[in-house]
């Protein structure tokens, strides 16, 4: 039997299993079966092939499959061969593929369950056939063939008195009944290699563990010139791991999915919840026989598609079910009609939706169609031919097609859905899709008429205060601190947001802590990386929502009025008049229940805390028997006899209870909490099932301190659109009420959710620490990956808070609110890692270089790490036979240890340059690595220094703002790290202010002094990971010389994703803890979000180890790293290399201020005041003696454990061992032993370190034909120019060219001219990436992704052919997110882009005919002319340079993001000059018609024009006065080009 | 945190004294009443670090929250200020006056600026709270019963006294002075620390329910025995009393004096009758040496110029210390920098010269003849660090003469006196200090603890406060445990 890992061993559990994919069809418009749909299904699956991935295996692939009509000519042949039998009419009969044990008498067994069942549903079968399959033929690897099942095709005949759908419905019966029963069936040892793909009269599915192009090889049928069909869906699968799987590949049986459901834990339970409801009129009782309807061991695109399913077999049209999962972004748009708002507002009642990105294309045999994300987050690209058939895939260019065969030139937009529907034979657009669900019933009236808003219900009363004394006992028992106040509740209502901390959180973990700990302590928030992007929820707010509708669901089956009987909550955190409603809503209908949550804590009790729980639960189910539509849990009864249990324990625990029973639908769960006060407590109470949350001690905190006059603007916010006066108690409640939804956004962001209706029971945290007790009762599906504290040590922890209330002798009574110090240190506060004897031993040890004084340093960091702060401290070296030992002169050198060492990224920035330098030239003296961060690096520091010292970092990052990352810094790296996410705040960007951004962080940066500058949260060309794929391969072009490094962070399932990442070929895999200090974030980040790197590299290891994928690359961890032991431990974790960050800048004289974020550092670090820079005394020999005594320690604990070099110590997990002889009394219950599982145990025979090199595939790309091509060009500067061919899978053109003329030329590239590449055909991603001064490419034809990304003085044109059949302007001419991060450069485009234009662009020029929605977001520089619309959102997050739209329609303004810009009329004379050039230019190089009429039209046309102007950029260069200068001379350069 | 920016805007700046010239012909306090406003600016300096060094073990012995009552003062939240300084620090106008101010040696900003005036801001913090009323006596809720005796009135006695009080124990403080506050009282001069400021807090003590006995030596007038039986505990805080003495010819000589017995007697005299009854050390007129470098010999030097000495000549074994830090002294380390002091402005003022010698050592007194001291003979020494070992070497040619009519031995202090440990059977430990470990204080005996300089040796009236109140809490332990 070949490797297969168990579902969970270790720290790995196949859960965390990602995937994403190529995804494409190809239709006939009027249902026209043919073979050459088949054979072309062939060819587009082949032209993915890049798309897919592969394991350690180069013939094993992750899966491809295809899907087809039930071709009856084929099938009828078989049939008459296989069973001498004619098959009933088409229609009335089925055949599916179905996967069967190999084993014979299993095999038997599954079918005869199959049988059994259908006769049980009355259809009858036909018959069984053996599935011809060609493993060695195909040249199948041997993972997939040993892990083959049994493949049988299923033939059914329809009892005669039914119709197709009802035959369909019976299918389905029997599909369903089969699969519960025997997944689930003792006997058979495979019971997964039970399954069945379709089992339809419509379509059939192929699909199988197999590479694109073995699919036709591998399964003969597909190659029979009979099997014909009207359609094709096809699908390449790239999953984040390389175990066999044969029915994960896709399509499954309605849809094919590119892309990831990020709130699938929620839909699930939600839909679990449901089941206790359903009624169809279709199925009758047999209803009951379909469930569960979301099967186990599904991948998330199979519960999405078992949902399909059944919403569409039980009477929704398929399309309707489709938009009900995945509606678009409609809360917010301004330009959506009001019916189609209605359609989706009552649709929002009934189900949440299915969030995350996604392109989906559907078909139930009828009709075939593709819906995309609300934000549009996957490609979605096709051409409609003159033929009648249209061809949509991830990409265009894969089917070969004669211009004039193209009738038309689309792409998918986002939140839009079109559809092919066969019986009309029509192709229907978004409109015509949607118009007739929409006027289905009138949604408009039944909503007016039945919903109840919460606004309109709320009551003008107030609550009654406590008194001074009461408060205190109050906000003591429910653990508020003065911290809790000043760090968090007053800049919350100051400054409208979550607010903000620097350099880390180096307290210990709840579960680690000798304080009582609040219950969310012990919860970590899930973050998106690369398998998902993240959203940024201030700049892209138009897809995000927080409306919800609560209270009791009707039948998800049946459309009716009485559905929209619900309350309606704008927004989640509710006010007292809102409760207060709701406590009173018996008027309108419905009926609240109050259940209080406290418990007795004197020693007669008869409750304890779990019975407390248990006794809510009860309360909360007769509840609803007793018709109540809402429950209260509150704690609001608490006093000094009654502790409030965590309202989360509570929250938790009654709504998995009602989920339990299927009965949580019925009901709508409002907290009222002294508990909750935080963004984490909010975020936790929704992602565990509350509805609202109503957090009256917070409340009455604010208010007091607003009372006591405590409350005023903030010094750093005074933003005059973001004051609310502070004078009455209404507005400081709005105050805080805004800053915790914002924050929620955020969170919700961090994980790719826009709408808290799927947000909300999604469950998106991991806990840590908890017993499994605990997590099954109140968290039940939380990964819970350290075993814990149980219910009993809970309730010692809510009386130890309790009593700090309500102390048992009153004269220990608080008379304020305690400090324990968790944010900054305190002596008798929570303990910090970093506290005065650190920090002091530290410098002592680094500015003497006296080993004693590190000594004193590291015995005190270990021992804080012992004692309670971090999980290393729990581990210990196991003790070696003294004859084992060895002496220290055996030991690999410090020298060469310290070579495995690097700094972290901290961008020049964040740090001053003095710092950022410093740590430049100490890392290059001892041939250890810095890491520039992701602020660019000036190229002065790419040249050595006289005295042999260099500035320059060996690491360049790129992260997702791409500042300064030109083809000449892309050139001077020997390593380029991708950030997808930093320790501090994973899954958010950041944002630099004007006021920090100088004349030098400018340059660097690319951008303008004094303009402020965002970085997306996510890479914008990374939103899955066979995108991630692609950015490595970019990188590996622009530089080959480097290694591609990705970091990521630790949290639950980052060993699948580095998995995917190594598969993706990174050659470098950072591991970030949890801890990493940080210029500014949220303190809620630094707190809560990721985990401990301990649990990273555990997890990173053991799964690449699984996956047989450790050899091929280089871990790297950082987080926290203080000493030698710190550094040997991480290395038997797993890590080949060690990254420092905080301590290095103590060395050089940080004291750990924590005011990064407010650019006030007094020793000259982190900040750009010039003045506080001047007391940078730091010297690289600080850091230098430093990293040698940590080597020095290491080398120590190597000749005690006997290891002569780190590579031989690498993953030797077995040289630790738990520290049983620490005493804690919550610790002491942590089971560490998943993170110390010996690598024989998981897989035996493979590497367990990097060992060998990746494979990048890079050898043959285009690029090096074009090297040798301009030869002569590239070396004697000789203008040469070349015609050639080019298709989908060339990607990356004109890089590796680029790298060469930046590696001989420098910055400045070649003339103007030298190089004139002319391509004709479809251009594969990342076209023109990085290209460089003096090359010009045209292209031809059209284009994917990504084009002119990073572009750095090159010039690229792209127009449609001339004898094309389309009108230029109208079609879709190149992909999403062209010309992300540019720097400098041209673009001209004849037609319109895609999603995402220009983003980020800081300095290139560019001219289009229409572009899709976030056009020019978080664009720093540069011009943009967009002649034709705009799609959403343009312009969000701009801080620079200058777009002007043709406006001819005048509907441009409600599309334009005004939050950091202003549309203004163009009359200046500069940029009327301006405009004018551009457009001359764009005329000349792709002979537009647009642009000739607008010049013909000229100066009249200018009022078609508008300009838009970001409001910073305008101020400074009305500053600067010298706009003009600018101008001419970047036009002087333009009209050299153009001579 | 005050303003983030404070430290950046406005410079460090004391709160003036008054006029040298003014002052010293009085003995009321030197200090200028609290201006809020100035104070206000002073306390926007601090700059809520993430990690405060003042609140170290480099800092504040106390541990007062001085980031917290700092941004108070700067928003001007004076009596909330109060609250939260009386939580870890129960006499703050002693601190606030007589400390040397650790906290400020560490205070991060003093990395490379001036430090925030934490001192001033801690004094007016309770100036001004006894000003508006805000400090009031306190009575326990509740009494326990147990009673305690306290021997020893000084900062390390009245602070255990003080919260062993308030956990509702009955203490009984037992001075063989004529007055309370030990080393306070008599110590330290009035125009450091007005005496007035000590009777003002015995008063709440008293009116909180703390009974002082004075003019009671325990061992003398009370029997040890009786003491032992009568209380539930006892703590030693009989403060580090016998003086360094400079064992050179000449010292039995007449005019030579400890500098405890001129700062003692003159006190008492002030206090008694305005100094009208002539029964303390009078240097009007006289040339007057002062021998050690200390806070004690500056409180000589302050009263000898009020007394109106006709010269005044202060010498010191060490070297100057540096203007600023050297190497060997990095920040948060307390800074063994040049300091001059009240007493040594004063002097420099009226005498326009320095009166600090320093690296000089006491060769012997001279005789008048009279058996009266007329001088003392004095060489330069020269400091050499060999081994790590700090050796002393005079130089020969440097003698030089003092004229001096009298002169003050202000070298520190050996220890306590031996004779009540004794009494109650309590053992010395090797630096002839009470054996008793630091955070238990608990002594050989059962029920018996020590404080304070009798137990750490002699050291700052903040570090004795630490120890009473560290003190309280182990013998509020041990009588729980006693139930």
């Amino acid at each position: 039997m070949h490797f297969m890992p168990k579902k969970q061993i270790g720290l790995y559990d196949t859960a965390f299993e990602k995937e994403s994919c190529g995804v494409g069809f190809i239709a006939h418009i009027k249902g026209q079966a043919s073979r050459k749909i088949i054979s072309d299904a062939a060819i587009i699956l082949e032209n993915m092939d890049h798309r897919g991935a592969r394991g350690a295996e180069h013939n094993t692939g992750d899966g491809a499959g295809i899907l087809t009509g039930l071709p009856d000519a084929f099938l009828r042949r078989i049939a008459q061969k296989e069973f001498n039998q004619e098959l009933p009419v088409s229609g009335k009969y089925a055949v599916g593929i179905v996967f069967l044990p190999v084993d014979n008498i299993a095999k038997r067994h599954c079918m005869n369950k199959v049988e059994q069942i259908c006769n049980t549903e009355k259809q009858k079968i036909i018959g069984w056939r053996d599935l011809p399959t060609q493993p060695l033929e195909a040249n199948l690897g041997p993972t997939a063939i040993e892990s083959m099942p049994h493949m049988m095709q299923l033939f059914i005949a329809s009892k005669e008195d039914i119709d197709q759908e009802e035959f369909e419905r019976r299918l389905y019966l029997i599909r369903k009944q089969s699969s519960n029963n025997l997944q689930n069936d003792p006997i058979l040892k495979q019971a997964e290699s039970f399954y069945i793909c379709t089992l339809s009269s419509k379509v059939i599915v192929y699909k199988g563990m197999l590479t694109n192009e073995q699919l036709f090889n591998f399964f003969s049928d597909l190659k029979e010139e009979d099997y014909i069909s009207h359609m094709a869906m096809i699908h390449s699968r790239f999953s984040t791991n390389t175990f066999p799987s044969w029915d994960r590949a896709m399509p499954n049986r309605f849809m094919s999915h590119n892309g990831e459901i990020n709130t699938i834990k929620g839909n699930i339970n939600w839909m679990h919840a449901r089941e206790g409801s359903l009624q169809s009129d279709l199925f009758g009782s047999s209803i009951s026989k379909l469930l569960p309807v979301i099967e186990t061991n599904c991948s998330d695109s199979g519960n999405f598609d078992n949902v399909l399913e059944f919403l569409s077999l039980t009477g929704r049209p398929i399309q309707e079910a489709v938009l009900m999962m995945i509606p678009e972004a409609w809360q917010k748009k301004k330009t959506l009609s009001e019916a189609r708002k209605s359609f989706y507002e009552y649709q929002s009642t009934i189900m949440e939706p299915w969030d995350g990105p996604a392109s989906v294309v559907f078909t139930n045999g009828d009709a075939i169609g593709a819906v995309l994300d609300r934000n549009g987050l996957r490609p979605s690209r096709y051409y409609i031919t003159t033929d009648q058939r249209v061809i949509m895939a991830s990409e265009v260019g894969v089917l070969p097609l004669g211009n004039k065969q193209i009738a038309k030139k689309g792409r998918l937009e986002p939140g839009k859905i079109f559809l092919i529907d066969f019986k009309q034979g029509k192709l229907l657009s978004d409109n015509e899709v949607k118009k007739p669900l929409i006027n289905a019933h009138p949604y408009r009236h039944w909503l007016d008429e039945n919903r109840v808003k919460l606004k309109d219900i709320s009551t003008d009363r107030s609550p009654r205060r406590y008194s001074q004394e009461l408060l205190i006992s109050k906000l003591c028992s429910f653990g508020y601190t003065s911290e809790t106040l000043e760090f968090m509740l007053k800049p919350m209502v100051h400054d409208l947001r979550d607010p903000l901390g620097s350099m880390g959180n180096d307290s210990p973990l709840a579960v680690l802590s000798d304080k009582p700990r609040m219950l969310s302590d012990y919860f970590k928030q899930m973050f998106a990386q690369v398998s998902n992007p993240s959203i940024d929820s201030i700049r892209e707010k138009i897809i995000m929502s927080l409306e919800c509708y609560i209270g009791p669901e009707q039948n998800l089956l049946s459309v009716t009025e009485k559905h929209a009987k619900r309350l309606f909550i704008e927004n989640p955190i509710i006010t007292y008049q809102d409760i207060d409603a709701i406590k009173n809503i018996d008027h309108y209908g419905f009926q609240t229940e109050v259940i209080d949550i406290t418990f007795d804590v004197s020693s007669s009790s008869k409750e304890n805390l779990e019975q407390t729980l248990d006794r809510a639960c009860q309360e909360a189910e007769r509840a609803i028997e007793n018709g109540s539509s809402f429950i209260v849990l509150s704690d609001r009864a608490s006093n000094q006899n009654q502790a409030a249990v965590s309202s989360l324990l509570a929250c938790g625990a009654v709504h998995h209870h009602l989920v339990n029973i299927a009965k949580r639908t019925q009901v709508g769960i409002i907290i009222e909490t002294g508990e909750a006060r935080e963004v984490h407590h909010h975020c936790l109470l929704l992602g565990y099932g509350a509805d609202a949350i109503y957090p009256y001690l917070a409340y009455e905190a604010i208010l007091t301190a607003k009372d006591e006059g405590h409350l005023h603007h903030s010094h750093f916010h005074p933003g005059p659109e973001n004051r609310i006066p502070l004078t009455d108690d209404h507005s400081v409640i709005r105050a805080y009420r805004q800053a915790s939804v914002k924050g929620i956004l955020k969170v919700m962001g961090k994980m790719g959710i826009s709408t808290l209706h799927s947000y909300k029971g999604a469950q998106i945290f991991e806990a840590l620490g908890l017993s499994n007790e605990v997590v099954n009762k109140c968290f039940k599906g939380t990964t819970n990956r350290i075993s814990g504290v149980g219910f009993e040590t809970l309730q010692t922890e809510i009386i130890r808070r309790h009593r700090l209330g309500w102390p048992l002798q009153t004269q220990e009574k608080n008379k304020r609110l305690p400090n324990i110090g968790d944010f900054h240190w305190r002596r008798a506060g929570e303990k910090h890692v970093w506290n005065p004897e650190t920090i002091w031993s530290l410098q002592k040890a680094a500015r003497t270089n006296d080993l004693s004084a590190y000594q004193q340093f590291a015995q005190h960091a270990n021992a804080q790490a012992e004692e309670s702060c971090t999980l290393r401290g729990l581990l210990k070296f196991k003790q070696i036979k003294e004859k084992k030992q060895l002496k220290i002169n055996e030991i690999e050198s410090a020298n060469e240890i310290v070579k495995r060492f690097s700094t972290g990224a901290m961008s020049f920035g964040s740090i001053s340059s003095e710092a950022h330098e410093t740590l430049a030239i100490a890392m290059n003296r001892i041939g250890a690595k810095s890491n520039s961060g992701e602020g660019g690096e000036s190229r002065e520091r790419f040249q050595p220094m006289p005295n042999g010292d260099l500035k320059s970092s060996a690491i360049k990052q790129i992260a997702s703002g791409r500042f300064g990352v030109t083809a000449t810094y892309v050139a001077n790296a020997k390593q380029l790290q991708i950030k997808i996410a930093q320790g501090a705040k994973p899954g958010e960007g950041g944002e630099l202010p004007g006021k920090k951004v100088d004349a030098k962080i400018a340059s660097t940066r690319n951008s303008t002094p004094g303009v402020g500058l965002i970085s997306p949260p996510p890479h914008h060309d990374v939103y899955s990971i066979e995108d991630l794929s692609q950015l490595i391969f970019d990188l590996k072009n622009a530089n080959p010389d480097a290694e591609i490094s990705v970091k990521l962070v630790s949290e639950a399932g980052v060993g699948t994703i580095a998995a995917g990442v190594v598969k993706a070929h990174a050659d470098h895999i950072v591991i970030s803890g949890d801890v990493g200090g940080t210029g500014a974030s949220p303190l809620t980040s630094i707190k809560h979000a990721g985990l401990p790197w301990e649990l990273g590299v555990a997890e990173v290891q053991q799964t690449l180890i699984l996956n047989n994928l450790r050899d091929r690359v280089k871990i790297q961890t950082d987080g926290g790293i203080k000493t030698g032991r710190d550094v040997i431990i991480a290395g038997l974790l797993g890590a080949d290399e060690i990254a420092f960050s905080t301590a290095p800048l103590i060395t050089l004289g940080c004291i750990m201020m924590r005011k990064c974020h407010m650019n006030t550092c007094p020793v000259g670090i982190a900040t750009q005041d010039p003045l506080l820079r001047e007391k940078f005394t730091g010297q690289p020999e600080h850091v230098i003696n430093y990293l040698f005594m940590i080597a020095e320690e290491a080398r120590l604990i190597m000749a005690r454990l006997g290891i002569k070099t780190f590579d031989e110590l690498i993953g030797r997990v077995d040289f630790l061992e738990e520290n049983n002889a620490i005493d804690h009394w919550k610790a002491k219950k942590l089971d560490l032993s998943s993170l110390l599982v010996p690598p024989q145990q998981l897989r035996e025979n493979v590497a367990i370190r990097s060992t060998t090199q990746q494979q990048h595939g890079i050898d043959k790309v285009l690029d090096r034909k074009l090297i040798k091509l301009f030869h002569k060009a590239l070396h004697n500067k000789e203008q040469v120019s070349v015609d050639l061919p080019i298709v989908n899978t060339d990607r990356t053109t004109g890089a590796m060219l680029s790298h060469e003329v930046v590696k001989k030329w420098g910055e400045d590239g070649l003339p103007d001219n030298t190089i004139n590449i002319n391509f004709q055909g479809s251009a594969g991603q990342s076209f023109a990436s990085f290209l460089v001064p003096g090359i010009n490419m045209k292209l031809i034809g059209d284009c994917n992704d990504y084009i002119g990304k990073g572009l750095s003085g090159g010039r690229v044109i792209v127009v449609p052919p001339e004898d094309r059949l389309f009108k230029a302007e109208n079609n879709i001419l190149i992909g999403n997110v062209a010309m992300y991060g540019a720097t400098s450069g041209w673009g001209f485009y004849r037609g319109k882009a895609a999603e995402r234009f220009c983003v980020r662009n800081s300095g290139a020029y560019a001219v289009v005919e229409g572009v899709g929605d976030h056009g020019c977001e978080y664009m720093t520089g540069g011009r943009v002319v967009v002649l034709g619309k705009t799609g959403v959102n343009f312009a969000a997050g701009m801080s620079g340079g200058i777009a002007y739209v043709l406006d001819q329609e005048q509907d441009f303004s409600p599309n334009c993001n005004t939050g950091m810009v202003e549309i203004e009329p163009l009359e200046d004379e500069e940029s009327i000059a301006e405009l004018l050039r551009l457009l001359e230019m764009h005329q000349r190089y792709t002979n537009s018609e647009v642009a000739r009429d607008l010049l013909d039209g000229w100066p009249e046309v200018l009022t078609q024009f508008v300009k838009v102007m970001p409001l910073d950029y305008k101020r400074v260069l009305q500053e600067r006065k010298d706009h003009n200068e600018e101008i001419e001379s970047i036009f002087e350069t333009n009209d050299r080009i153009l001579q | 945190m005050g303003k983030p920016t404070g430290f950046l805007e406005f410079p460090r700046q004391r709160n003036p004294l008054r006029d040298k010239h003014e002052r010293v012909l009085d003995y009321y306090e030197i200090y200028t009443p609290p201006n809020k406003k100035h104070l206000m600016l002073q306390g926007s300096r601090c700059m809520d670090c993430g990690v405060p060094f003042c609140g170290s073990e480099h800092g504040c012995p106390i541990g007062n929250l001085i980031p917290e009552w700092n941004d108070l003062i700067h928003e001007g939240r004076w009596q909330d200020a109060l609250d939260l300084l009386s939580e870890t620090n129960n006499f703050p106008e002693f601190t606030g006056r007589v400390c040397p101010a650790p906290c400020e040696g560490s205070c991060v900003l003093g990395i490379n600026e001036p430090a925030v005036t934490i001192k001033d801001i801690e004094n007016s913090i309770i100036d001004i709270g006894f000003e508006k009323g805000w400090v009031q006596s306190k009575q326990p809720s509740f009494r326990t019963g147990r009673s305690i005796a306290i021997i020893g009135s000084g900062p390390a006695g009245l602070t255990a006294a003080d919260q062993l009080n308030q956990a509702g124990h009955q203490v009984t403080v037992f001075e063989r002075e004529d007055r309370v506050g030990g080393l306070l009282m008599y110590g330290i001069p009035n125009m450091k620390l007005s005496k007035s400021l000590i009777n003002r807090r015995i008063e709440l003590l008293e009116d909180s329910g703390i009974t002082f006995k004075t003019n009671t030596d325990v061992g003398v007038d009370v029997d040890c025995q009786e003491i032992t039986k009568k209380f539930d505990a006892i703590l030693l805080a009989t403060g580090s009393t016998v003086p360094h003495d400079l064992s050179i010819p000449g010292r039995e000589l007449d005019g030579i004096y400890f500098a405890m017995e001129f700062l003692t007697q003159h006190t008492k005299s002030l206090l008694n009758n305005a100094l009208s009854d002539n029964t303390y050390i009078n240097t009007n007129n006289k040339n007057v040496i002062v021998i050690g470098g200390g806070d004690t010999g500056t409180d000589c030097i302050a009263t000898a110029i009020r007394q109106g000495c006709k010269s005044i000549v202060n010498i010191e074994l060490l070297p100057k210390p540096p203007q600023q830090r050297d190497e060997n002294n990095p920040w948060p380390l307390w800074p063994n920098i040049l300091r001059t002091d009240y007493g040594h402005e004063e002097a420099i003022a009226i005498f326009e010269d320095d009166p600090r010698v320093y690296e000089t050592s006491s060769n012997y007194f001279i005789d008048n003849g009279n058996g009266e001291v007329l001088g003392l003979e004095s060489q330069s020494v020269t400091w050499n660090k060999k081994n790590g070992q700090w050796s002393m070497k005079q130089i020969k040619g440097t003698e030089t003469r003092w004229a001096a009519d009298i002169v003050l031995l202000a070298m520190g202090f050996l220890g306590p006196e031996k004779d009540l440990p004794e009494k109650f059977g309590v053992d010395l430990n090797e630096q002839a200090n009470i054996a008793a470990s630091y955070g238990t204080f608990a002594t050989n005996k059962a029920g018996i603890f020590s404080a304070g300089d009798c137990r750490r040796g002699q050291s700052l009236v903040v570090w004795a406060m630490n120890e009473g109140r560290g003190a309280a809490l182990a013998v509020d332990a041990f009588l729980q445990g006693k139930k």
